[in-house]
């Protein structure tokens, strides 16, 4: 029988995966990908809690917020990144030096 | 029946995850989270989040994912471009370790929670009404404040976006 | 436990609506080819025969398909092969998941058992099409990526931008019906079209929404890519755009991927605004307890329609024969078909009178003809619309790109937030 604990496990490990991404890939678009990974990990636990804990339906509703952060995220950042590649024609995050130089 | 389709979506999902960190063309690899999106929206609909998993895939596979697409298509990366600094071995386990501890520290914490026994989901749960009402009600100045964060986010990319303002 | 009725239910649901959705295809073809050569007044397709037999075109499809099938499906040295091969299947696949939720009748009792005429009775059932459709640009997406072509990038880039940007007028637009019919239930909007406004007119969504309706259905025509919105794949601009590199079986995936977009649009277009299933003036109840007579009508009057045709055919091989003919067996299939028709006429006519000797009809007989005759009305609209759809293309000329934009962008999504307002305000006036 699949239960809350099912999915919070499955929640969890998509998250770190989506971590990993963040901290080991160097190209934008992949840890912008990565960070929308993490968002959908935590929108399943929402889901889940919403359905196995509360019984209310807060959790779908703070999901719902979510997406459309998610939504804002992803288009400024793609923004950002389209500025960036325009400027200096990389999307790798180790060129993005000018402030440490 | 029920397990047989949760091993299968989480196993695709997690399988899309794994893919989207690992390949180099990023184009794959949106794809391949494409594929994870999507099985995600499964896994909502097998939680009775009717309206969720309509928007998982009206919002998040067919809209974000379709943005990053056309983004990746529009800078049309060579091959050089793509190329990554070289992979530093070390990095590589301490991240991987990092992120192994990580989920397994989540685990052992998620494993602690009790479900609340009784709850057989309630005629509705779930559908566009409630999850509508309840935005319009309890949750209405998240709701405001979460269109106005859309707003300013349209404003700002148009900003960013214009070559001349 | 699994109910094995229930899934043999479901399955045949499925069934019928797919095969109404891949059956209008070859007719929606047949469309396209005479409507353009009616259009351009010249013959359009007419030798492609199998005994003589032509039905005006119609067996040209079937040369079609074996010329598709026939051909090798070429898969160009430059290509990303695994994305390529893809493509035209997931352009497929994903619409027609969408045929899930359009209702065709009403529901039928049958022995104690309802059965909805829709595969699943989503209770939001508009946005499940409309989630379903986005996915769809990820067929046309991979297929200019893949092609590694310029030209089929450039389509694959247009078509993105265009969908993203036709699909906020299209879900604005159906913020209106979801106002006016308190629903995002396909199967309770089309319930509420049953109505009367004003007590003539029927409560179609064509009335109550008509700016909601000339908006969707246009918003309709560029998500689906037609003219005069196919710059995606615009001939005469960028070769044929996301599928110059395809050919063979694959190109026809494309091929056919498209007009079922279309009978999806037609059949979205009519379930919203123009009625769905709902037969004007007369609802399920009303043909339930005349059923009779619409027994007697629907026999008497098909079964006189097929003499007609069959006189008209025969006269047809008649003036054929006095003008000397081809000489082969072509000529003979004005008889062929006039013969048919009179066998069909004849029967449909039997069962006519057979119907004037026989008592009232049995419960379940009055709910199948209803049924027989909702499928029918729903059936004929939606050929309307796909007609309407190749009546656009052969009759307007492009949009440039920017112009497209502009449309899309500052005309369409003001023009569907004044219909929500309006909509919002006039509601507001009737609880009052």
């Amino acid at each position: 029988m699949i239960g809350l604990h099912h999915y919070l496990y499955l929640s969890a490990i998509l998250f770190f995966i989506g971590a990993f991404g963040v901290l080991f890939r160097r190209n934008l678009l992949v840890i912008l990908m990565s960070i929308e990974l993490m968002l959908n990990a935590v929108n399943l636990s929402f889901i889940a809690f919403s359905r196995y804990g509360t019984a209310t339906m807060d959790g779908h509703v703070a999901a719902f917020f979510v997406m459309a952060l998610a939504a804002a995220e992803a288009g400024i950042g793609l923004a950002i990144l389209v500025m960036l590649f325009r400027n200096r024609t990389t999307v790798q995050a180790d060129d993005m030096t000018l402030m440490r130089d | 029946m029920q397990a047989a389709f949760f091993y299968l979506l989480a196993t695709l999902a997690v399988a899309g995850g794994v893919m989207m960190v690992s390949v180099r063309n990023p184009l794959s690899g949106a794809f391949a989270l494409i594929l994870s999106l999507c099985s995600l929206a499964g896994l909502f609909a097998m939680l009775n989040a009717e309206f969720i998993f309509i928007l998982q895939v009206l919002v998040y596979a067919g809209a974000i994912m379709v943005l990053i697409i056309f983004t990746i298509m529009l800078l049309n990366l060579r091959k050089e471009e793509l190329q990554e600094a070289p992979v530093g071995w070390l990095r590589l386990l301490l991240t991987a370790t990092l992120c192994a501890v990580g989920a397994f520290g989540a685990i052992q914490v998620f494993g602690t929670i009790e479900p609340n026994a009784a709850t057989t989901p309630m005629e509705g749960f779930g559908n566009m009404e409630g999850v509508g009402r309840l935005m319009l009600s309890n949750w209405v100045y998240p709701f405001e404040v979460v269109s106005l964060i859309l707003l300013v986010a349209v404003v700002g990319v148009v900003l960013l976006a214009k070559k001349v303002i | 436990m699994v109910d094995w009725i229930d899934f043999a239910i479901i399955g045949g649901k499925a069934v019928f609506i797919w095969g109404f959705a891949l059956t209008l295809l070859p007719v929606l073809i047949w469309f396209e080819r005479k409507g353009a050569a009616f259009i351009q007044d010249r013959a359009g397709p007419n030798r492609a025969a199998i005994l003589g037999i032509r039905l005006a075109g119609f067996i040209h499809n079937i040369a079609d398909v074996v010329k598709l099938l026939m051909k090798e499906m070429m898969i160009p040295p430059h290509v990303n092969r695994v994305f390529f091969m893809i493509a035209p299947v997931l352009g497929f696949t994903f619409i027609l998941t969408a045929f899930a939720v359009i209702p065709w009748a009403d529901t039928l009792n049958v022995g104690g058992r309802e059965i909805t005429m829709q595969v699943a009775n989503l209770n939001s059932g508009v946005l499940f099409i409309l989630a379903i459709t986005s996915l769809n640009v990820y067929g046309i997406i991979l297929a200019g990526w893949s092609s590694n072509n310029k030209f089929a990038l450039l389509g694959g880039l247009r078509s993105t931008a265009q969908m993203i940007s036709y699909e906020i007028p299209l879900g604005l637009a159906l913020v209106g019906v979801f106002m006016v019919y308190g629903s995002a239930q396909l199967n309770e909007i089309v319930r509420g079209q049953g109505e009367l406004l004003f007590g003539f007119l029927p409560k179609w969504g064509l009335f109550v929404q008509p700016l909601g309706a000339l908006l969707f259905i246009t918003a309709a025509f560029a998500e689906t890519n037609r003219n005069p919105f196919d710059l995606p794949e615009g001939e005469s601009e960028i070769v044929a755009g996301y599928h110059v590199e395809y050919s063979g079986m694959r190109f026809a995936l494309f091929y056919m991927g498209e007009y079922v977009a279309i009978v999806l649009a037609s059949a979205m277009i009519t379930t919203l605004y123009f009625g769905g299933w709902q037969v004007p003036y007369f609802p399920t109840e009303k043909i339930i307890a005349s059923a009779d007579s619409w027994l007697k009508v629907m026999l008497g009057v098909g079964g006189v329609g097929a003499l007609a045709f069959a006189a008209l055919m025969l006269f047809w091989a008649r003036r054929m024969k006095i003008g000397g003919g081809f000489g082969d067996l072509r000529d003979k299939e004005g008889i062929i078909l006039g013969v048919a028709h009179i066998a069909i006429g004849g029967a449909m006519l039997f069962f006519f009178w057979k119907t004037l000797s026989m008592g009232p009809l049995p419960d379940w007989g009055a709910r199948t003809v209803a049924v027989v005759a909702q499928i029918t009305s729903f059936a004929l609209k939606t050929i309307f619309w796909c007609w309407v759809f190749i009546w656009v293309r052969w009759s307007l000329p492009r949009f440039r790109y920017d112009q497209l934009m502009r449309l899309g962008w500052k005309q369409m999504i003001p023009l569907a937030f004044v219909n929500i307002f309006i909509t919002g305000l006039v509601m507001l006036w009737m609880d009052r």
